[in-house]
């Protein structure tokens, strides 16, 4: 076997040309008919390859208690038996299980503070931080930059305008429309824009976005700035920073729906991403078709965002910094990265939307706010564990 | 000592031959029994200017060709139009009698292997990961990595002596072992073709040696390689045949004995060139002078 082909000091060895010796075939079944002679049969070196399952069995196990016990936190003097309770009740009630198992049911009031109020809440902040992480990841690695996150083609923008014009003019019911609106105008705006100075490529991607959004940006502090006042400021400000507070049910189905059809296809494009890696020359030596990759992508992301924005505002952070967290814990391979960045950021964003509710209460935060603030030194936490990754 | 073919070779006479495709009947007009890459009339052009003019080149199977040419002369681009990733504006490219151009994206991967210039990952990654990299193209866009996967991309990081570098930050290594990294990438794609752009800029003398070493090695194993090279001497070298690029156009091709001769240089770099023979090698040796 050949020495030279494990020198651990990378020093050439005298003959270069017994380099490779290795691929001597051996009997080992891990191939079997495969198309190969052989695999190699050199010692393997030891794998820190994080295996999947037990990641994403582990995410899966957090977020269910996470969802499980931020229904029960809250300002409203609730036991934790009862909230279960509450969910049971309606739970089977709607399974059609009800004569069967037999759940008392809570007062009405007491009953529409968890149902009405905080499960929606937790669901659409698990929603929201699932999809905005996936965004992030696909963001970062189309764009190949790391500081790339969901509103990167101006959609919180554009969001933000749409929203901001309705909440001015009164008509709060027609806010997650308007806000959808914005940000998918605005995403057309930037890939117009991109378009029209020849192929999508990444660099012109990004500043185009850039442009995009820093009109909107302009549009929507002028907005503010000529005609919000008392309510409405407040409104708009909870808003701008991002916040589940006013979560419904009808919440739920936007961001759950959203999430489950554009975020499990996303979820699913990890090769593809992983193509990307070296740029768009490498992807299209490894028989990716570059352009059409890029658009389906950054038109999934961007539909995928405008649902999350017209529910929650511009929760800022999440897309942002989690994919940054999950690939120093599991490398940059994204069939691991992308489901695992789903999960971990709906926990993240069920607990710090219920640190909003809970810690100056009865007053809230935006969520925004915590999601940095608590987001941020976590983050150097990591950095610094993974400095020699980064 | 000759090897076994390594798996950068199986499939060699395998794949590509539906019925249907071009024949390479033996004794087809023009055509060597086992053909290589023939790119003819090859055409690029951007904002009026024509960078790549009507080339016809050649790298015949098992041989390592050099593409060699002043800055800008377009070697570059002309490997770019030969992997398809830019589109040309006119022109063929033939790899094993069929035209490689019209194959799909993925079924070209599996035959076709690139290393680029200058090429970084904005994202952190270990070196093993971007060796897997070279397996998409064999695997479905949904599957993770088979064993299969890992004995390949194993064996390339053991070719290319960087399997003790295989949990390594790719961001850590030096230039000569990211381009092995790159090396080992393209290796893990079981090319039968692999082009290369200036696989050995930037690294010291040993490292350059090495890189054509395994080069020379992957050519004895039937791979055709075609590597666009800056370094005259080092084409003399270790090249068996030569493609001159100048302007655009091919300026002269064929062995390296008949194509960097004094004349050839004179006329494409307007320098003297003196051809010396190695005396142990019998290798051309090239010693230059402004003219």
């Amino acid at each position: 076997m050949p020495v030279a082909a494990r020198s651990s000091t990378g020093v050439p060895s005298a003959g270069a040309s017994s380099v490779g010796v290795s691929s001597v075939s051996s009997s080992s079944s891990s191939a079997p008919g495969g198309p190969l002679p052989g695999p190699s049969e050199h010692a393997h070196a030891p794998r820190s390859r994080p295996r999947p399952l037990p990641w994403l069995i582990g995410a899966t196990a957090v977020l269910v208690a996470t969802v499980l016990l931020a229904v029960t936190i809250g300002s409203a003097d609730l036991g934790v038996g009862e909230v279960w309770r509450s969910v049971a009740w309606h739970l089977t009630r709607g399974l059609g299980l009800d004569d069967v198992v037999g759940v008392e049911p809570l007062s009405v009031l007491r009953d529409g503070i968890v149902w009405q109020l905080r499960l929606p809440r937790v669901l659409t902040a698990a929603a929201v931080g699932a999809g905005l992480a996936l965004c992030g990841v696909v963001m970062q690695s189309l764009t190949r930059n790391p500081l790339a996150d969901p509103y990167l083609l101006g959609l919180s923008s554009g969001a933000s305008l749409g929203a901001v014009l309705v909440l001015v003019l009164g008509l709060g019911v027609l806010l997650p429309v308007a806000a959808f609106a914005g940000a998918v105008l605005a995403l057309a705006a930037a890939l117009g824009l991109a378009g029209a100075l020849g192929a999508i490529t990444p660099t012109r991607t990004v500043l185009s976005g850039l442009a995009v959004s820093q009109l909107c940006a302009a549009a929507t502090s002028f907005v503010i700035f000529w005609s919000a006042t008392g309510d409405s400021y407040r409104e708009i400000l909870s808003w701008l920073m991002g916040s589940v507070a006013g979560a419904t049910w009808g919440s739920v189905a936007i961001a759950g729906i959203a999430v489950l059809v554009l975020g499990s296809a996303l979820a699913l494009s990890g090769s593809v991403l992983d193509a990307f890696t070296f740029g768009d020359s490498s992807a299209a030596a490894l028989g990716i078709s570059v352009e059409r990759t890029r658009w389906l992508l950054l038109v999934g992301v961007a539909l995928l965002t405008g649902a999350l924005v017209s529910v929650s505002g511009a929760v800022g952070f999440v897309g942002l910094i989690l994919p940054h967290a999950v690939r120093l814990l599991t490398g940059a391979r994204h069939r691991l990265l992308l489901p695992l960045s789903a999960l971990t950021g709906a926990s993240f964003l069920v607990w710090a939307d219920t640190l909003a509710r809970t810690v100056f209460a009865p007053r809230e935060v935006p969520v925004g706010i915590i999601t940095a603030a608590v987001g941020a030194p976590v983050f150097a936490l990591l950095l610094w564990r993974g400095r020699r990754l980064a | 000592m000759r090897r076994e073919p390594g798996p950068a070779v199986r499939e060699a006479g395998a794949t590509a031959r539906e019925p249907g495709a071009p024949a390479r009947e033996p004794g087809a007009p023009g055509r060597e029994p086992r053909d290589g890459l023939s790119a003819s009339r090859m055409t690029w052009s951007v904002g009026g200017r024509t960078i790549v003019d009507g080339v016809d080149c050649t790298a015949p199977v098992g041989a390592l060709t050099g593409l060699v040419g002043p800055n800008g002369s377009g070697k570059s681009t002309l490997l770019r139009l030969l992997t398809g990733v830019l589109g040309a504006d006119a022109g063929e490219v033939a790899f094993g009698g069929v035209d490689l151009l019209g194959l799909r994206r993925r079924e070209r991967a599996r035959q076709l292997a690139v290393v680029e210039q200058d090429t970084s990952a904005e994202l952190p990654l270990t070196v093993r990961d971007a060796v897997l990299l070279g397996r998409i193209p064999h695997r479905s866009l949904l599957a993770g990595d088979s064993a299969t996967d890992h004995a390949v991309a194993d064996d390339a990081l053991a070719r290319t002596r960087m399997m003790a570098f295989a949990d390594r930050a790719l961001a850590s290594l030096s230039g000569g072992e990211r381009q092995r990294v790159h090396m080992a990438r393209a290796l893990a794609q079981q090319p039968r073709l692999l082009l290369l752009d200036e696989p050995t800029n930037h690294l010291d003398i040993s490292a350059q040696l090495e890189t054509v070493a395994l080069l020379r090695e992957l050519a004895d194993e039937g791979v055709t390689v075609l590597a666009a090279l800056h370094d005259l001497t080092l084409a003399a070298s270790v090249c068996d045949h030569v493609v001159v690029l100048a302007g655009g156009r091919v300026v002269a091709a064929g062995p390296v004995e008949e194509v960097l001769v004094p004349e050839v240089l004179d006329e494409v770099y307007g320098i003297r060139c003196t051809v010396l023979t190695h005396p142990e090698t019998g290798r051309p040796v090239l010693s230059f002078a402004l003219a």
